[in-house]
Formats: C-alpha cells, structure tokens, sequence
C-alpha cells in the first residue's frame, strides 16, 4: 500500500470533513469514501494533537500489545485459597471490584458485600459490627485489578474463600477469582443472610475441593482459551450468556469429577449446582481474560485499554501505556431489561470486573455471537451483528482464536484503542448485569452500559503527556 | 415576532453544509433570522450578536436559531432546518447495510485501494487525521488550516519516511492524474507540472497555461508553510522529485510565497536537478540577477513564471489585452480578494505605483490595517485569510461576506476603483457572477461616471462555471474584466488615473 506511485494512478478518495468536496470528486468520476466524521469528545484536542507526532511509536506500542494478547493462552490450573495465593492479601484484606473506593462512597450492594464477607471471614458476628468496622478503617479495602484477581458484580474476595487459579502459558502470569454462587440472594449482589452465608461456606468445604481435584484428575490443566472459543460457536458471548460455556466446562470435568473418591451427595450436589447456575463459567472466562490483559499491561506508549471496571460508584480505565494509573468517571446507568416487579428505579449504577470480558473481545464486542441474548441491544441478529462491527472501529485489531460465525468466523474486536474512543467518539458495548441499589435483594435484570467518555479523555490527555516530550 | 431556539446535542454537520441549510431557512418567507451552527464559542457568539438567547451547548451540539414573523413561520422554519437536516447524502453500499466509516484507519480497514485522504475537519482537529492517514499509507490532501507548524514538520517528516505526500496542511489546489482537489480549474492535460504553496496562485497559473494551450501533467499542492525553515521545503523537494521521474512531466514551475531564504536556495537547486527546465516563482520577490544554476529560471510575478513556463514547453503564451477604461476615476483603490496570492500580486504591483497599501496581509508590518472592517486609503483585503475564515465556509464557496464589503466600498465617495476576484473551478460557487453582477451594476449606476469596478476572472472554459460565460456577464454588468491578477493591477491604476503617493 505505501508507495510513491500517486502520480499517474487515477486517485481512489477517502473523504474526511465538508462533504461538498466529496460531491465535487464524484462528479470527476472518482470513487469516494465518505467518513462519517464528527468532533472528538471534549476536552480532546490537545492530547490527539500531540499523539499525532508520536503515531509510529504508539503503532508499533499497540503492535506489541495485541502480539501479547494473542499469544496469551490461559489454562485453568487448579483452586486455592484466595489469602495463601492472591499476592498481597491478609486477613484483613477484602478485595472489591472496580477502581479504589473507600467505605464511605460504596454503594448499596457493595456495601452489603462487604459485611457478608466481613461474616463470612469470621472479623464480624453481626452485620452492625461490620458495618462500624468498615467505617472504621479496621479493613483495607483493594481493588481485584492490583491483585491480579477479579471479581463479579461487588467482587469482594476474603481470605478463605477459594479461588480460580488461571495460569498464563507461555508467559507465566497468573489471575484469580471467586466460584460463582448463583443467581438470586448472592454475595456479589451484595445479599449476606443466613443462606448466602451458608451457601458461601459450601462452596469453601465441598465445592471447592471436588473441583480441584476434578482438575487435578485431568491430567493436564484445562485450555480456557479454547473453551471460550467453542462458546462463542454455541451461541455465547462470554459475558451475559454463558450457558454453552457452563456446558462444555461441566462435559470436561464430568470423567474425573465422577472417578472422585467422595461421598455421591456432594458430588452429585455440586454437578447440580454448576448445572443450575448458566453463568458458572463467567467466573473461569473473567480470570481468563484478566490473565490475558495482564500480560499486555505496562507496554510504553501503547494507547490500549488492558482494563476496564466499575465498582457501583465509579467507572475506572488503565491503558497499556500509562502503568498502574486509573482514570476514572461515574458509572453509568444500565439500559436494560428488568425481572419481574423491578425497574429502572431499583437499579444501582453500575458495577462489576465482568467488563474485563470486553477488555479481550468478548462481551459486548462479541454480540454478534450470541442471538439469543439480541433483546438487550434492541431484539434483532442484525442490531447484535451491528453492536460488534460498529467495535472494529475502535480496536487495533482481531482475535485470532476468539471468532464469530454469523460474522464469517471474523475474529472478535481485539484491543480498545483509547484514541479512537475519544477520537470517533464510539464508546465500548458492555453487556452487564443490574444489581438493585438496595444491598441484599440481588440481580434485578441485565443490559447494556456505554463507559463514561471523561475516564477516555483523561486516560489519553496522559498517555499523551507521557509519549509525546 | 417569534423566537426558536432548538439545540441537537451531539449532532454534527460541516460548516458548508450548514451554511446551505441557513440560507434556504433563512429565505423562507416570514424569517427574519435564521442561524443553523454548530455550538462552538464562535458561532454562540455570532449568534448570540444575532440577538438570540441561548441555552447551554457545546461546540459538538448544533444549534437552530429561527427568528421569524408569526409562531406558525418560525415553526415552519424550524421543521424546515430539521427536515433539511435528516437528509443525508447516502453513504456505504447496498442499500446503505454498511454503515459509513467514523475514522480513516476504518475507512482504509475496510478499502485497500485507497489511495488519497482528503482532510477538510476543522483545524483542531486536523493533525490527528493526518497521522493517522499516514499510518494507513494514505497520501494526503490537507485543506484544513490550524494545525501547529510542529505537527506539520513532524507529520511531512513521516510522510517522507514512508514515501508519501502530505499535501497541506492549508492546501487549497491540487490536480493529481487529472483529477482537482479543493480549489482546482479543468484544466487541459499537458506537460508542465507544478509544485504549488500557495493555492490560487497554482490557480492563476494552471488557467494561463490552459489559455495558452499548454496545459498541466500534475499540480502538487504543498500547503502555504512548507518553504518556512521550520518545515524546510520537505514536501516541496518530494514533489520535485516525483515530477522529475514522471513522464508526462516536461517542464516544471514551483509556486511559492516568499519562502525561508535557505529554503530557497535549496529548492532552486533541487529544481535545477531534476533535469527538466524549471521556473521557480517567489511570489513579489524580485528576480535575482545573478547565481542561478543552470536550467532555472526565476520570477516573483505569476504572470511571467506562467509566460515563461509556455515558452519552455515550446506555446508561447500570447497575453490577452488589458481592458482599457473609458474615464479616470480617481480616489482610492480598495481590493476585495477570496483568493490570498491573487491579493498579494495585484496588491504589490498597486503598491509600486502608490506606495502604502493597508491590508490584512500586508505587505510592510507598518501597512497592518488597525480593523479589518475599515479601510485606510488604498486597502486590499483577503478574505480567504485564515482568521476570517475560522467557523465559517471559505469565500470562494459562500463570498457572501466579501460581496457585502464590495457594496460598502463601492458607496464610498473616497473610492475610485474596486478590485474583486471572482475564482472559478472545483469546489468554488457554482455560479458567482449571478450574485456579484446585479451587485456590480448597481453600484456603476449609483456612481456613474466616479467609480471603476475590475474583477480578475480565475479560471478555464471546461471549469463547471465555465469562465468565458461568467466573464460576459459580469462585462455586462459594467466591470472591466482581466484574466489575471497583474493585469487586475494594471488595470485598476489605469483607471485610477495619475494617483500620488
């Protein structure tokens, strides 16, 4: 494509700005591309100006992050507890999902999180204890992402709670996260009565040890990558659907789950439990991608976005390129769809690392994937097929395992390129799920969110600083 | 009386399509104002002079100000501008399946064959499209203006690595293969290629060799900074480079203002290695007596690098001649210019004559015009300068703004002679001399026998507006008709009569 030869070659146009032009170029018999400019978003101009002197080198930054993201295959290694596995965790310690947010700006679910776990983890007896304990400062409050972890919804990780270990091949680096306990009264919706309670403990006594040692039994450790790549064949879209993904993940544990030497109540117990529960593997699919932007984190003046996360208050992005630094905005209102008896009202903004399926081109990138779920971005394949090509635009690149069949098998949109965020002025398509505002009542139905644009603009007015001298 | 003010957030059309929309709005019946503007601080202040309340909007919503006679014509005129502003001209393919690119890197994503990016965004935004045209191994046509001179040198630099042209920024005329981009005439194919940084002196020239029958290979637009020291003629080297090894190119002439002197020199020696005979035209500047390498020649008058140039290519350019007025009229000499060389020449030659001339471009820092809104005794002005055009369309497309000046001056008893210039082709007004002829005859009428109206006519018989048509009409309107910017100078201190300094 890059030649010299423009002259003596009958020109082919794109066309940028006054439409006129256009018109004039037709009119000469040239073929023209219209794009469909529009002003960046606010507050833009001096960061796109200046990373405009510095374009070979954020290319060649974001040529190395995709490298990374594709070269990352995350393998499910095995389970373990969350305070001898999680880098910096102690007893004290409650990762929350989203960006830094202390006691006092959480919202309600976060809130209710956070006493369930302060019980569950024996530091409280009663919710007002913990409760006064958290307004304290008795617990330090960390956000998942710096613990190479994360988490669903309120995403609060205690010590004893048991953890998926997802393992990086080739490059080593390992993410965490909690079993999913199922739709309803759940922890991560911030529900914390008796029976989230108990379910939690199940989980930590018999779930947990039957799937570590399922996975142990397997021989080899389980190639999430590929799992994931067959779901989106099946109709998921690795966020909001993951009904294909709790099948295939279930049919590969099934021999040694059931060769186990343990009592046939628990085992049949937990087969039923993964069963009932469709979004069993989002909490494999999440460690798998935070794994995976792990990787690509800390490339020098790459304008890719390797996180992106709410914690109910605020929404927070980091770039390749700008280290450990959050940008942040608040988190928005989902568009969505509500279970019975629940509406627009009841929803608390929103909240939750699952976003971090986005991140590697799943989710909302990968709509298109998923017909059955095409209600939350307007009830046709053709809106689902739209949400994911409108995405191609704003990334660098493709996934090259990740592909969707009604698209051809085109790979997922891969890498978020924050200039182009801020420069066409398309946010990102996040399928997510709604928590009710009020602690304890759990998910009240699932859509769409469009990140604030300020995390974008700041997170660019910096990258920019840092790359262009 | 009624007032609307509607506020689209997050809509956005280009100022030229928006200036369309206002005129036909505003030309309804019962609308006394009518303003269809994009939110920018600019334009509410513009429309805010305008008498309007406003309500909060930013520079990415866009604004409907109606002001109209009766409530039913000011909704009227709102649903008009609403309606007007649904239509789109159709964009992607099959029935519009494929949404229109929003971003170069998508547009060349989705068309390998791309070749050209045409850049026309508003100045703020125009570096970041530039470089990522390149990134895509785009070449590029630049017209906007505003963007830093440290992006630009930056940005020709990554051109030139990867062995593109950057054409622009401030761009205004291109013809590449045949085809005119911004500001161009059709012209007839021939052998002299041009490298031009200033737009309508490309302009002038490439119609003056058309006349002469010789006609243009290529005319590579630079953009009005390239021979600064800060960019260092690194566009313009590469054009010459390109014409030296393309075969339809014979001749070759370089269009300059008044470059960086050692910028200067190297392009003089750069064109004499290209080994074709070459003209270099510094606008204003004057001939060199000496020095010159072999094979170039140079000029600072556009007139002469075009006579110079048919030489070469073996048609002498036979002049047209100058109109001759039928009476003096003395007193000032206002010039009202869209096209900025065009004022320069004519507005240097003036100034040989009758020394000061107060501008907007002036000539001597010391000839600054203190307001732009009032001439100071013999006055040129260019409208197409790039702080009157900020926010709104060029006065090549919309001279709306320059043929209202042109009645101001001309009922002027301090004024002798009004110089206009009327430029023709690609991109220009589909047909100027139908709003400035009634304007030109008018004026003669009010002032008959005191006042000379010239209008310097740019452009080609194949030109959309076709120049003989546009020149005979505004003949008739009583102006003195010259078909270049020097000959628009001779012209007007003939008719000025003996004027002192």
């Amino acid at each position: 494509m890059t030649d010299g030869g423009i002259l003596g070659r009958h020109p082919r146009v794109a066309n940028i700005g006054v439409d006129v032009f256009a018109d004039e170029m037709e009119g000469q018999g040239v073929e023209v591309t219209r794009v469909d400019w529009r002003p960046p978003a606010e507050g833009s101009e001096t960061a796109l100006a200046l990373l405009s002197r510095a374009a070979p080198q954020v290319a060649a930054g974001n040529d190395e992050v995709i490298a990374r993201l594709q070269g990352s295959r995350p393998l499910l290694v095995g389970v373990g507890t969350a305070g001898d596995v999680i880098p910096g965790m102690d007893h004290s310690t409650l990762l929350h999902a989203g960006p830094p947010i202390e006691w006092v700006d959480m919202s309600g679910p976060v809130r209710g999180a956070v006493i369930g776990a302060a019980i569950h983890e024996g530091l409280a007896a009663t919710p007002q204890e913990a409760e006064r304990l958290a307004a304290s400062g008795a617990f330090r409050f960390s956000p998942t992402h710096e613990h190479c972890a994360v988490g669903p919804m309120a995403g609060i990780v205690s010590a004893s709670m048991p953890v998926w270990i997802v393992e990086n091949d080739p490059r080593g680096n390992r993410a965490y996260c909690t079993m999913n306990e199922g739709l309803g009264k759940v922890l991560r919706y911030g529900a914390f009565d008796r029976e989230v309670l108990d379910r939690l403990a199940w989980i930590r006594k018999v779930l947990a040890p039957l799937m570590q040692d399922a996975i142990a039994g397997l021989g080899e450790p389980l190639d999430l990558r590929s799992l994931i790549a067959q779901a989106l064949q099946m109709g998921d879209e690795g966020h909001n659907r993951n009904r294909a993904g709790t099948s295939l993940f279930l049919r590969e544990l099934f021999p040694s789950l059931l060769a186990l030497d343990a009592p046939s109540a628990d085992k049949i117990a937990a087969v039923r439990f993964v069963s009932d529960n469709d979004h069993f593997f989002l909490n494999l699919t999440m460690p798998a991608a935070k794994a995976t932007a792990d990787a690509a984190a800390g490339i020098r003046e790459s304008s890719i976005v390797v996180t992106m996360t709410r914690n109910g208050t605020e929404f927070g992005v980091r770039l390749a390129g700008t280290g450990d630094r959050w940008f942040t905005g608040p988190a928005g209102i989902v568009e969505g769809l509500f279970l019975p008896g629940f509406g627009p009202e009841d929803a608390n903004p929103d909240l939750g690392d699952s976003v971090i399926t986005e991140t590697v081109g799943l989710g909302g990138l990968a709509m298109a994937s998923a017909p059955a779920i095409v209600n939350f971005v307007g009830g046709s394949a053709a809106d689902a097929v739209d949400a994911t090509t409108s995405m191609y635009g704003i990334t660098w690149s493709e996934s090259a395992h990740y592909r969707i069949p009604a698209l051809d098998f085109r790979g997922t949109p891969l890498g978020i390129d924050c200039r182009e965020v801020v420069h066409t002025g398309v946010l990102p398509v996040i399928n997510t799920g709604i928590a009710h505002r009020d602690p304890g009542i759990g998910q009240v139905g699932a859509g769409v969110v469009r990140p604030p644009m300020r995390a974008f603009v700041e997170a660019l007015s910096a990258l920019a600083e840092a790359a262009v001298p | 009386m009624t007032e609307r003010v509607v506020v689209l957030p997050d809509t956005y059309r280009d100022s030229v399509a928006l200036m369309r929309i206002s005129k036909e709005v505003g030309g309804r019946a019962g609308v006394l104002a009518a303003a269809v503007v994009m939110g920018t601080p600019l334009n509410v202040g513009l429309v805010g002079d305008l008498g309007f309340e406003l309500p909060d909007a930013g520079p990415n919503d866009l604004l409907v100000a109606i002001r109209a006679g009766s409530a039913e014509d000011a909704d009227a005129a709102v649903a008009t501008a609403e309606a007007l502003l649904a239509e789109r001209a159709p964009h992607g393919v099959d029935g519009g399946v494929v949404a229109a690119p929003r971003s170069i890197a998508a547009a060349a994503r989705q068309d390998s064959g791309l070749s050209i990016a045409f850049v026309s965004v508003p100045g703020a935004h125009a570096a970041y499209e530039l470089a990522s045209a390149l990134e895509n191994g785009l070449h590029v046509f630049c017209f906007s203006d505003g963007v830093g001179l440290l992006e630009e040198a930056t940005l020709k630099q990554l051109a030139a690595e990867r062995g593109l042209l950057l054409m622009g920024p401030d761009c205004g005329t291109a013809i590449v293969d045949g085809v005119a981009f911004g500001f161009a005439n059709a012209v007839r194919r021939g052998p002299v290629g041009v490298v031009g940084a200033s737009g309508t002196g490309t302009q002038e020239l490439c119609c003056l060799l058309d006349m002469a029958g010789v006609g243009v290979s290529h005319a590579i637009g630079v953009g009005g900074r390239d021979l600064s020291s800060e960019v260092g003629g690194i566009m313009t080297l590469r054009a010459l480079e390109l014409l030296a090894s393309d075969p339809a190119t014979s001749v070759i002439v370089v269009v300059s203002k008044p470059p960086d002197t050692a910028v200067a020199d190297r392009v003089v020696a750069d064109a004499a290695r290209t080994s074709r005979p070459a003209v270099v035209c510094f606008l204003g500047t004057d001939r060199p007596s000496s020095g010159l390498p072999n094979g170039v020649e140079v000029t600072g008058s556009l007139e002469e690098a075009a006579r110079m140039a048919a030489d070469l290519a073996g048609r002498p350019l036979i002049p047209s001649a100058d109109p001759q007025p039928e009476t003096v009229t003395a007193g000032d000499i206002r010039g009202l210019f869209t096209g900025g060389s065009l004022c320069d020449e004519a507005m240097a030659l003036v100034a040989r004559r009758v020394g000061r001339v107060a501008s907007n471009t002036p000539l001597r820092p010391d000839w600054a015009l203190e307001d732009v809104r009032r001439s100071e005794g013999h006055t040129f002005i260019d409208f197409g300068d790039d702080r009157l055009t900020e926010g709104r369309p060029h006065p090549m497309i919309d001279p709306t703004i320059r043929n209202r000046r042109f009645l101001e001056e001309a009922a002027d008893a301090a004024v002798g002679v009004v110089v206009l210039d009327v430029v023709l082709g690609f991109g220009a007004h589909p047909d100027p001399a139908s709003e400035l002829g009634p304007l030109v005859e008018g004026a003669l009428d009010g002032r008959a026998g005191t006042l000379s109206v010239v209008v310097d006519v740019c452009g080609t018989p194949a030109d959309p507006q076709d120049v003989t048509a546009q020149a005979a009409r505004l003949g008739e309107a009583g102006a003195l008709i010259t078909r270049s910017a020097a000959q628009a100078a001779r012209t007007a201190l003939r008719a000025a009569g003996p004027v002192d300094r």
